[in-house]
């Protein structure tokens, strides 16, 4: 073979792309990614992983200030908003090194540049305009990712009107915020920004905010987040937006009435939208609809030879579950057995203060889809380790058929809930019914046994409740 | 090089069994004809004898485990010169022949099976090696022996989920019928959703082994398919939890329950009810065991009961009723020549019929000397399969519990079953008195397909006469 022929292409080098990659060398093929920017996408660089970092830091505040309710002092408490922008670019970048180093320790070839599409099986490689490279390959997967969505009248414009770009590394914290949409990205600066100090409104056009998650459990989450401090809006849209020197003024119009906040910043976090533009997707037989790519369970597109997966193949738009597409597309092509993913066992994890988590059903889409549900609930008050910790506000809620036992849903909100979801997911994987999970023993003293007792109290069982 | 050790077929139609127990254990020197294990099918316990000699290199079949498959591996011998490093243990679930075999070659092979040359099972054994061995190029990873596990080889462990176990029981599926779609051959929820919607039939049709009966099959293909049962979870649930305990069904009992049910469900039974006076038997009776010659022991040669000469009583009705000694095919009545007679022994925790045969020439010494010796031997599960398989006819006597009369369901392929119910004394009209006799209820549960009203009704008695006059057996 030769240099410029690979057995796969990838185009692009988030999580979907580099997992994708690191498989495929794990599966004898020839290697090659594309990336334009930096190694690990959006989700190390300007995502998740900042994010938590970010969060991170703003968590530690947040305690520092309460130290005495741990009796422990700490005087003179504050930040230097540089110094926690500069902390999550840190972290960024050392993932950012990593990956690097996790494809050349599996042979992938990194090709800098933008990769384009050129018919199947060629991708052309520009650099900052020039070519840099036309290369072969029998599989050309398509992980270029996903943009923040612009709505009309909220275009951003780097200054006054930020999307997760500018929301990352701010030069310092606003004094006053306006979050636009509640979902997992603007819901999560909203709790960030607060806890450093900005005053904080989020408006969301759902009736709930954090609209794909459980009613309860968001209004739980709401009903925190705004003890914290944060005014929420829903069932409102912002009209307009009137931008001053320095400062902006918002129009919100919840179809009654109109309201009008003036703010330093606002944040769009209306959503996002495939990167499908400029690929080169033109000179396939690639369909896209809203949007999207798209393609099979397999991540097949309409032109074979040609594949697409991650955020640009579509909803949900999470990095595990680009992973996961990317390693089924992969196996896929290499003859293994391999069936799609399950999007209902895939979870969704909020990083906020409370956090939230889920998988599977929420109780609405239970009851929507004709199953009588058994439904059981576990507040953090009755948890031991929630107590010790200082954490006492919390639900965890599991949802599961009457006529099976079978798992539909859990779905939790509170303190390091993101981390206790995995084991649902498991559990649904191995199709575990109620039985399983009653029988098995949960350590204590930790948050995880409110997971049993949820169960527990499913079937009218709790103990400690 | 080693011998396998295959699990012998106890008659031609066993295709499973139950290692119940081994009576070696790994090293040990067994000699030609030495018995190595007891194998269990519904009924008897047979032994199995080391045909070759050596020495015991491997048990692979534990005591207890049921559902071996006729020519399966259970164990392999070594001999002089040979080391257990030449022992290869088979792979999982693979067996000497492939499973759709084991009918013929049971028919060939006759117990104690002669140990097979285990080309088949090591070739396998090395494909699968082959087929897990990783590669870096594309390899399916549910290849190879662990599927087969739950693809239905017998009551080897199958592997499904919580939950697909959960809706298999309920919608009564039996698991050893599917193919699992999930890792490694598993059993998921999926695999349950397509069994249902694909009408795989509930456990009632489902094909299990059968040891009994030959003449069996047109009934077992004539039974019905879907008929609602009840899940056990439904019957479990109307009861509280901890007030009963679950005891598993043994081979016996299962096989009681299977050709019970298809009994009832496929044969119209109808009953006939008569009377018989049995003064004159009983004296009778007490006349022949009065001269019964002594043997050496001081022990009389026979002792005849009131059952045995109910034996011979129906064989010979069945000699003189010929049209009543028949079984109902779908392709034509098969009318027997032969009286051979079932007789219920009730033993513990089930009971079976052993067949007396040839009844028409048997003496009555002979009868009872044959029916003590199969009530001894099937208290011990000791029958042979052909000692209680097929028969014409059968009886079933509850008159030790003093049963005033019932009625006994048939043993497929009969088409008649006589019920005996206690010799009493009864107040009994004659004519214008009333005089107490000795009076014994009996019971013909007929075939109506095979048998129709009045010829069941003459059969009955011809019966009844033959024995109010015991000496008409003899013309």
């Amino acid at each position: 073979m030769s240099d410029t022929s690979f057995d796969v292409i990838i185009i692009g080098s988030g999580p979907g792309g580099y997992v994708t990659a690191i498989r495929s060398a794990q599966l004898g093929f020839r290697t090659a990614v594309v990336e334009e920017k930096h190694l690990g996408g959006i989700c190390l660089n300007w995502g998740c992983i900042p994010t938590k970092a970010l969060l991170r830091s703003a968590e530690i505040y947040h305690y520092m200030q309460h130290a005495g309710d741990y009796g422990l002092t700490a005087s003179n408490v504050g930040f230097d908003a540089a110094a926690v922008v500069k902390r999550s670019r840190n972290v960024s970048g050392q993932l950012n090194k990593g990956v690097a180093h996790l494809l050349k320790k599996n042979k992938v070839t990194v090709i800098d540049g933008r990769g384009r599409l050129k018919g199947a099986g060629t991708v052309v490689v520009t650099k900052d305009g020039r070519n840099a490279g036309t290369y072969q390959a029998k599989h050309v997967i398509v992980a270029t990712g996903a943009r923040p969505r612009t709505l009309p009248g909220l275009e951003p414009d780097k200054r006054l009107v930020w999307t997760y770009f500018e929301a990352m590394v701010p030069e310092k914290i606003p004094g006053s915020l306006l979050v636009v949409g509640s979902g997992a990205i603007g819901i999560e600066f909203a709790s960030f920004y607060n806890t450093m100090g900005a005053k904080v409104t989020v408006v969301e056009v759902m009736p709930q905010i954090l609209p794909v998650e459980d009613a309860e459990i968001a209004g739980i989450a709401r009903k925190r987040l705004e003890k914290q401090g944060i005014k929420i809006i829903t069932g409102a849209k912002v009209a307009s937006l009137k931008k001053a020197s320095d400062s902006v003024t918002a129009v919100i119009d919840d179809g009654k009435s109109t309201q009008e906040i003036t703010v330093d910043r606002v944040i769009s976090a209306v959503g996002v939208v495939g990167n499908i533009e400029d690929v080169g997707l033109e000179t396939t037989r690639v369909k896209t609809e809203r949007g999207v790519i798209v393609t099979d369970g397999f991540g097949r597109t309409d032109e074979p030879g040609v594949y697409a997966i991650g955020d640009v193949a579509g909803p949900p738009m999470l990095a595990h579950k680009a992973e996961h597409e990317g390693v089924i597309c992969i196996e896929k092509i290499a003859g293994l057995d391999v069936h799609p993913l399950d999007k209902l066992k895939i979870p969704g994890c909020t990083y906020c203060h409370p956090q939230v988590a889920s998988v599977g059903l929420t109780e609405a889409k239970a009851k929507e889809a004709g199953y009588d549900i058994r439904v059981g609930r576990f507040p953090f008050i009755g948890n031991g380790k929630a107590i010790a910790l200082g954490e006492p506000e919390g639900l965890v809620k599991t949802i599961f058929d009457k006529a099976t036992g079978q798992l539909l849903g859990a779905h939790m909100v509170g303190a390091e809930v993101t981390e206790l979801i995995q084991g649902f997911v498991i559990a649904m994987n191995l199709e575990t019914t109620e039985a399983e999970l009653m029988h098995t023993v949960f350590p204590h003293p930790t948050l995880s046994e409110m997971m049993h007792e949820s169960v527990l109290d499913a079937y009218g069982r709790v103990i400690h409740m | 090089m080693p011998t396998p050790i295959l699990m012998p077929a106890l008659s031609p139609t066993m295709e499973e069994g139950k290692l119940a127990k081994w009576l070696v254990k790994e090293g040990d020197k067994v000699a030609s004809g030495d018995v190595i294990a007891e194998i269990e099918t519904d009924k008897a316990t047979m032994e199995v004898e080391a045909v070759d000699e050596g020495t015991v290199a491997r048990i692979l079949v534990p005591a207890g485990t049921e559902g071996v498959k006729v020519n399966a591996q259970i164990a392999i011998l070594i001999r002089e010169g040979e080391s257990l490093d030449d022992v290869k243990v088979p792979a999982a679930g693979a067996d000497a022949s492939a499973p759709g075999a084991a009918a013929p070659t049971a028919a060939e092979a006759s117990p104690p099976a002669k140990p097979q040359a285990p080309a088949v099972s090591t070739a396998r054994h090395a494909a699968r090696e082959e087929a897990t061995a990783p590669k870096p190029t594309a390899e399916p990873t549910s290849a190879g022996a662990p599927q087969e596990a739950s693809s239905g080889t017998g009551k080897e462990r199958i592997f499904a989920s919580p939950l697909a176990r959960r809706l298999a029981s309920e919608a009564g599926i039996a698991l050893e019928q599917l193919t699992g779609s999930g890792p490694h051959g598993r059993i998921v929820k999926a695999d349950i959703d397509r069994a249902l919607s694909e009408g795989i039939a509930p456990k009632a049709a489902a094909k299990t082994a059968d040891t009994a009966q030959a003449g069996a099959p047109a009934a077992a293909a004539a039974a019905p398919s879907a008929v609602p049962t009840m899940s056990d979870t439904e019957i479990r649930r109307l009861f509280a939890e901890g007030s009963y305990e679950v005891v598993p069904h043994d081979g016996m009992r299962k096989v009681i329950a299977k050709r019970l049910t298809l009994a009832k469900q496929t044969i119209p039974h109808f009953y006939l009810t008569v009377d018989v006076m049995i003064d004159e038997l009983l004296k009778f009776r007490a006349r022949i065991n009065d001269r019964a010659p002594k043997g050496e022991d001081g022990k009389p040669a026979y002792k005849v009961s009131v059952n045995d000469i109910v034996i011979k009583a129906l064989g010979m009705a069945l000699q003189m009723v010929p049209d009543a000694n028949v079984t109902w095919t779908e392709e034509g009545m098969l009318k027997h020549s032969r009286s051979d007679v079932g007789v219920a022994v009730a033993i513990p925790g089930g009971l079976i019929t052993p067949v007396v045969r040839n009844v028409e020439s048997k003496g009555l010494a002979t009868i009872s000397n044959e029916m003590k010796d199969f009530a001894a031997r099937a208290r011990n599960r000791k029958l042979k399969p052909e000692e209680y398989q097929g028969g014409t006819t059968a009886v079933s006597n509850l008159g030790m519990y003093g049963i005033k009369d019932f009625a006994a369901v048939i043993n497929p392929p009969h088409a008649t079953i006589l019920a005996v119910g206690a010799g009493e004394k009864r107040p009994v009209v004659e004519g214008d008195e009333i005089r107490v006799r000795s009076v014994m209820t009996l019971t013909l549960s007929t075939d109506h397909r095979a048998v129709d009203g009045a010829l069941g009704a003459e059969f009955l008695q011809v019966i009844k006469n033959l024995l109010e006059d015991p000496a008409m057996m003899l013309v």
